[in-house]
């Protein structure tokens, strides 16, 4: 037994020292997780800042110019210029040199004082439908702020309602907050299957692989070996951008540690499977990185990290029972913004470890399989 | 005006500290419709050499014409009239023989109409007619190396650089290469020079060059460097003595430069022109020839008397004669890969403290046959067993008693020699107080200490092999599989290889080999050769050597036999289709 | 230039795909597969959000509210008890917004108005809760303004802002992400094909045979790129015909300046692999810097999914190296509003300047040479 755990270890130290004293692979590993979550974590947000619009203002009056002010001095909005006909609403609005345009009529002041609803007509580009619904939702809560004050100073009767409303876990829906402790799950997940969907066939390429069958070494400690370095590396890099996510990011950790961690190692678990699957089935290290590839891509865009699964037909939704990034996601956010922690997690832990059980038999009965 | 005309030429690679000289002051001169050879250790300097004659590399200083053309600044015109084999070619393995010929015949704008003619040319001249169609990937090594000789011949060139183009190739096809290459000298008037790893190769060339450490140590004819050496060398027969003891007796004394095994005597080169002073056992039986030296000869004892501390260490006399006990049984073991036969009905059998080697043409089911005693393959069906077990099957411990090394001495390069050592001895199971004494063992032995922190990847190659051969020792196995161990490695490491070799061979160790040298046949004690999967020879060299004896052949060489036999049986079998 | 020499290198490369179906793979499938994951797997567009409702006192009042909620397409509502149970619902993930109607809800808004309706979003995905924000928001309006007309006395709203959406009235969002999509599938193929094909060469030595022929280094590259970018071209034209007969996503501009675009882009994202291959030369460094300077810069910074005007200074400044940028308004125009010059011309002009770049550096970098 004491061999078994020494030749394991062995194993392990030579898949780090490997990694480690390769420049090429250390810079691979340490480099452009970090600047990518800086850039990405920045660059990611649905916030809109400086949405450019122009005016085009028919009417003379006081209140107009107010409601204008009103968005000029929004941060979300930039006044590019004001027009003067309709054609250059269009020139504007199509050249992408505004993404919006509000057209307010000859009677908007004079409406407004005899109590009649005074229109206001925005424009906005369409192309870019997710800026423009979020700008729509801008829009009307300015509107709404101002026809608020009109009613205090002209003393009219308030709608009998109001609309209350308070965003729980994220009070200020900053998106970055949701964006960043995704940027932990996917460059994670992208570390671990590189430590672990190459090295085989880094092995059998430069001919060392033969080297290790040849020695004592059942394939079950082999493929162990093969699996700890990904764990190591993965909870390594996973801890690093946790702490850069809160530390740098200042998004508020609010849930529990040791319930992140479970969900962390149950996730690398799955993730070295599949590392290791890719591995037993690719001979050449192309081949690799192309399997690498060919599961990243998807388990991203179907993981719900930018958009939600539930906006998914059911048949995508299904797929992404599969996509082990779709669970620690929840985790990672669960235990970054609402406070969440074991017991909460329980649902999202045990598919991970049903996925990496699974790929973890698999791969050792095709690697079994190959060597036969 | 000779066709090459080098002056002063230096290169370097690297930066800063680690900045390495490959070439220092290199000046010679080669003659039109010469044949060249470039021999010396590894790293000595050849393949970079080769690079900046075909203008791919750019000299740091020095000056180099080829072909009336100044270098590096023509070299797009040169590159028009010379053909260069890199030494590893790239076929490209998804292309047929002919897309391949059609590629580069493109490359070197070849009018429609001379084409055809010279492909069939080159394909009647490489024997890869029928094979027109065939991928490149499909074919035998020996063949690939001839496709990529036909490639870089098509324009036809004036000048042709080849950068060890027979290594890893079997005799025969190596003497087709040859024969290529020759005609294209005294037909077409080419001008060649090859770098190579074979001495007789060098001998047949008319020019020779000897590089060492990036300098020119010596250079002239073959018979201009042999004469020095003439009387020098001597053959040693003792009827007593098994050439191995013998050679371990004979090669402490003082100045043998040289000794290797040859058949049942032994080769030894003198330091200077006398009989060597013989135990007086040897002299009374008069059993000590002078023998005619060779270009081996020369080049072992320029680099001896450059280097003299490089000493081969010396077999141990450790009294275990080889005895009876089968450790290594085969019984009529088929290997088929779909419905092909990649080995055919092979038994034989090797016995304790043996070195036995395995020898066949390119693809005549010898790796295979090794894979599958190495336990890195199944076998279709047959019996076999390698210290009392099947690998595949039995237990670890079987595993633990053998030790492996490969062609391409698989270390791992980003690790340091101490890293790689201490791996393997875990790996084994070593450990503790055993595990520092072994790697305390292999560094003195091996004589590695030097290159302690160094990655295994920036070892020089002959380093490469002691290092693997070190991990493959580390537990002491009791058998030891060599597959092509010294493929591309110089004659003076291979030399020191195999006398480690013999001394563990000498202690108990069992040794299997490949190997396509075929004077490194000639140290086994025996040997089976293989053809197209079966078995066509077993017995020991002499016995092998004696099948092939004719009036025509009274002394025939281990290459004579192997090719004779191997062409024979091919003959056989294709008629018997 | 010389025609045999790059006929002949051309010819070897289609030699090479053909018969090595993990090129066509790449060149083909993945773009078929990437776009039905994407296609359908990325919309913004929230559908059936569970919503909790707590109703503490039904009446009329507050069933018709909740009865324009009920019938909205966006909302798939359940009734809870009482906050408590909603919010332990919402912790679990089981709804993502939580309406509570207090027991005095009816009794005080046909009195004294200004009736709190109390809306509670799970802000963890902010853009999501701001859509519900706004649907629910504009359920309510609706609602009101129902109530009102009923009433007969209209209601009190001073400024009413009519919002026209151009080019995408319904903000399908499906519509604008599938051309987007089609640029970073693009960058991909483009970018992984030619950086692991030259690598590969370096590392099978067969670079080293090329080069001591006549052939000149433009001939090698040119012998590269034009197979590829045929084939790239075949990719891009599959997935505008999925994106048109399957997304049925409008295609207003002409097809000529959609190709023309297309032909543009792919020879920069060729021009980037080449210049990664060349600077790169082995296969697995290759490898890493495409994937690394491919999908995910094109997917986060190429104004695909967020919007640029909003990133930092810096990060905007850096989003103009990434060519899926300049595509994808090229091709969210081209698809959705027509041949807009406006957009074209200096879109086109900035994947020009990068192309120019990307190819002068292989060309630049790449040396007949070994060191």
């Amino acid at each position: 037994m004491r061999t078994r755990i020494l030749r394991v270890f062995a194993l392990v130290v030579k898949e780090l020292l490997a990694l480690l004293r390769d420049p090429a692979s250390r810079a691979v590993l340490i480099g452009p997780p970090i600047i990518q979550l800086i850039v990405f974590g920045y660059a990611a947000t649905f916030e809109l800042k400086h949405v450019p619009f122009v005016v085009y203002n028919q009417d003379q009056g006081q209140l107009s110019r107010e409601l204008v002010a009103r968005f000029a001095g929004a941060p979300s909005f930039d006044l590019v210029q004001f027009v003067y006909d309709q054609s250059a609403v269009k020139k504007a609005i199509n050249n992408k040199s505004a993404l919006m345009a509000m057209d307010i009529g000859p009677n908007f002041t004079s409406d407004l004082e005899r109590g009649q609803p005074a229109h206001v007509q925005i424009v906005l580009d369409g192309r870019d439908s997710n800026t423009a619904a979020i700008a729509m939702g801008y829009v009307q809560s300015i509107v709404t702020h101002f026809n608020e004050s009109q009613v205090l100073q002209h003393g009219t009767k308030p709608p009998p309602t109001v609309l209350l409303d308070r965003a729980l876990f994220n009070p200020n829906l900053d998106s970055r907050w949701f964006i960043v402790p995704g940027i932990c799950g996917i460059l994670t997940l992208l570390v671990s299957m590189l430590t672990t969907g190459l090295s085989v066939a880094r092995e059998r390429e430069m001919g060392t692989f033969d080297q290790l069958l040849v020695t004592p070494m059942p394939p079950t400690e082999i493929l162990l070996g093969k699996a700890l370095p990904g764990f190591l590396v993965g909870t390594a890099e996973g801890t690093l951008i946790v702490l850069m996510a809160i530390f740098w990011f200042h998004v508020p950790f609010t849930g529990s540690l040791i319930g992140l961690y479970i969900g962390l190692l149950c996730f690398l678990f799955a993730a070295v499977g599949i590392g290791l699957m890719i591995s037993s089935l690719a001979v050449t290290q192309q081949q690799g990185l192309l399997g690498v590839f060919l599961f990243m891509v998807p388990a991203i865009v179907l993981s719900g990290f930018a958009t939600p699964i539930a906006n998914m037909p059911q048949a995508v939704q299904y797929i992404t029972l599969l996509d082990p990034l779709r669970y620690f996601l929840i985790v990672l956010r669960g235990s970054f913004l609402e406070g969440g922690g074991i017991a909460l997690f329980w649902p999202q832990y045990w598919p991970l470890l049903m996925i990496g059980l699974i790929c973890m038999v698999a791969a050792g009965n095709l690697f079994r399989k190959r060597l036969a | 005006m000779g066709v090459i005309v080098v002056n002063n030429l230096s290169k370097s690679f690297g930066k800063g500290t680690s900045r390495k000289n490959a070439l220092k002051n290199v000046s010679f001169e080669i003659a039109e419709g010469n044949m060249a050879a470039l021999i010396g250790p590894d790293g000595a300097g050849k393949t970079t050499l080769l690079r900046l004659l075909a203008g791919i590399l750019q000299p740091d200083a020095g000056t180099l014409q080829v072909l009336g053309h100044a270098l590096p600044d023509d070299s797009l015109q040169l590159q028009a009239r010379i053909g260069y084999m890199p030494q590893r070619f790239g076929l490209y393995e998804n292309l047929t023989v002919e897309e391949n010929l059609t590629l580069f015949a493109d490359l070197h704008n070849l009018s429609e109409d001379g084409r055809k003619a010279r492909f069939d040319e080159l394909l009647t001249m490489t024997a890869l007619g029928p094979f027109r169609t065939r991928r490149a990937g499909q074919l035998s090594g020996g063949m690939k190396q001839k496709l990529g000789l036909a490639c870089t011949l098509i324009h036809p060139p004036k000048l042709l650089l080849l950068d060890e183009a027979s290594v890893g190739v079997d005799p025969i096809s190596r003497r087709e290469l040859w024969s290529i290459i020759q005609h294209q000298v005294i037909h077409e008037k080419v001008t060649v020079l090859l770098s190579t790893a074979y001495m007789d190769e060098a001998e047949r060339c008319d020019h020779v060059l000897l590089l060492h450490e990036g300098e020119i140590l010596a250079q002239g004819s073959p018979s201009d460097l042999i004469a020095p050496m003439q009387g020098h060398s001597f053959l040693l027969k003792d009827a007593a003595l098994a050439p191995r003891a013998l050679q371990s007796q004979i090669a402490r004394l003082q100045d043998v430069v040289d000794s290797v095994i040859q058949g049942d005597g032994l080769r030894i080169v003198m330091k200077s022109a006398e009989a060597p002073t013989l135990p007086a056992r040897l002299v009374a039986q008069g059993l000590s020839k002078p023998v005619p030296a060779r270009l081996e000869d020369a080049f072992v004892s320029l680099l001896f008397n450059r280097n003299p501390h490089h000493s081969t260490p010396l077999p141990k006399t450790t009294e275990t004669a080889a005895n009876d006990i089968p450790v290594v049984e085969v019984k009529s073991l088929y290997r088929y890969f779909g419905s092909f036969a990649a080995v055919k009905d092979v038994s034989f059998s090797v016995h304790k403290g043996e070195i036995f080697g395995l020898l066949g043409a390119n693809g005549a089911g010898k790796s295979t046959t090794f894979r599958m005693l190495c336990g890195l393959m199944p076998a279709s069906s047959g019996t076999l067993r390698v210290a009392g077990a099947d690998l595949r099957t039995g237990a670890a411990s079987a595993r633990a008693r053998i030790g492996y090394v490969s062609q391409k001495f698989s270390l791992y390069g980003a690790l340091s020699v101490l890293q790689n050592l201490s791996f393997f001895a875990t790996v084994y199971g070593l450990q503790s107080r055993r595990k520092q004494d072994r790697i305390a063992w292999a560094l003195e032995e091996l004589e590695l200490k030097n290159y302690i922190a160094t990655n295994a990847a920036d070892l020089p190659l002959g380093y490469k092999q002691r290092l693997a051969l070190a991990c493959a020792l580390m537990h002491e196995p009791s058998i030891l599989f060599l597959d092509e161990p010294t493929s591309g490695v110089d004659p003076l490491a291979r030399r020191e290889f195999w006398a480690r070799v013999n001394a563990l061979a000498q202690g108990g160790t069992t040794c299997l080999v490949t190997t396509h040298f075929m004077e490194e046949a000639e140290y086994c004690d025996r040997l089976v050769l293989m053809s197209l999967g079966e078995v066509l020879a077993e017995g020991t060299p002499t016995e092998i050597k004696s099948r092939v004896r004719r009036a025509d052949q009274p002394n025939p060489s281990m290459e004579d036999a192997f090719i004779s036999l191997i062409e024979e049986h091919e003959r056989v079998s294709r008629r018997a289709s | 230039m010389n025609r045999m020499r790059v006929k002949g290198l051309m010819r070897k490369e289609v030699y090479e795909i053909v018969r090595d179906p993990s090129s066509i793979a790449i060149a083909f499938v993945l773009p078929l597969v990437l776009l039905l994951i994407f296609g359908y797997g990325v919309s913004l567009d929230a559908r059936s959000v569970p919503v909790a409702e707590v109703v503490e006192q039904p009446t009329y009042l507050t069933a018709s509210f909740l009865s324009e909620l009920d019938h909205s397409p966006w909302f798939h509502p359940a009734r809870y008890p009482d906050q408590a149970s909603a919010e332990q619902a919402m912790m679990q993930g089981r709804v993502q917004a939580i309406l509570w109607l207090r027991s005095d809800f009816s009794r005080r808004s046909l009195s004294s108005g200004e009736t709190p309706i109390h809306l509670t979003i799970n802000g963890v995905d902010a853009n999501q809760a701001r859509i519900i924000q706004n649907y629910v928001n504009g359920t309510w309006q609706t609602w009101l303004q129902q109530q009102a007309t009923l009433q007969g006395q209209p209601l009190a709203v001073p400024v009413v802002a009519d919002v026209r959406i151009w080019f995408n009235p319904a903000l399908t969002s499906r519509d604008y992400l599938i051309p987007g999509l089609i640029a970073i599938i693009m960058t991909l193929i483009g970018a992984l094909l030619t950086a692991l094909v030259v690598a590969r060469e370096w590392e099978r030595g067969t670079m080293e045979g090329i080069m001591v022929t006549p052939v000149a280094k433009t001939e090698i590259l040119l012998g590269k790129l034009v197979p590829y970018f045929v084939m790239g071209m075949g990719g891009m034209m599959l997935s505008t015909a999925m994106a048109v007969f399957l997304f049925h996503v409008p295609l207003r501009g002409s097809l000529t300046v959609l190709i023309g675009s297309a032909a543009l882009f792919l020879l920069t994202a060729l021009g980037m692999g080449l210049a990664i291959s060349v600077l790169a030369r082995s296969q697995f460094v290759a490898a890493m810097v495409a994937i690394v300077t491919t999908f995910l810069p094109a997917f986060i910074l190429s104004g695909f999914l967020f919007d640029i005007r909003s990133m930092p200074q810096a990060i905007q400044v850096l989003t103009h190296i990434v060519a899926a940028r300049y595509f994808v308004a090229t091709l969210q125009s081209s698809f959705l509003a027509g041949d807009l010059w406006s957009v074209i011309v200096p879109n086109l002009l900035g994947l020009a300047v990068l192309c120019i770049v990307f190819l002068g550096l292989s060309v630049l970098r790449f040396r007949k040479r070994l060191d």
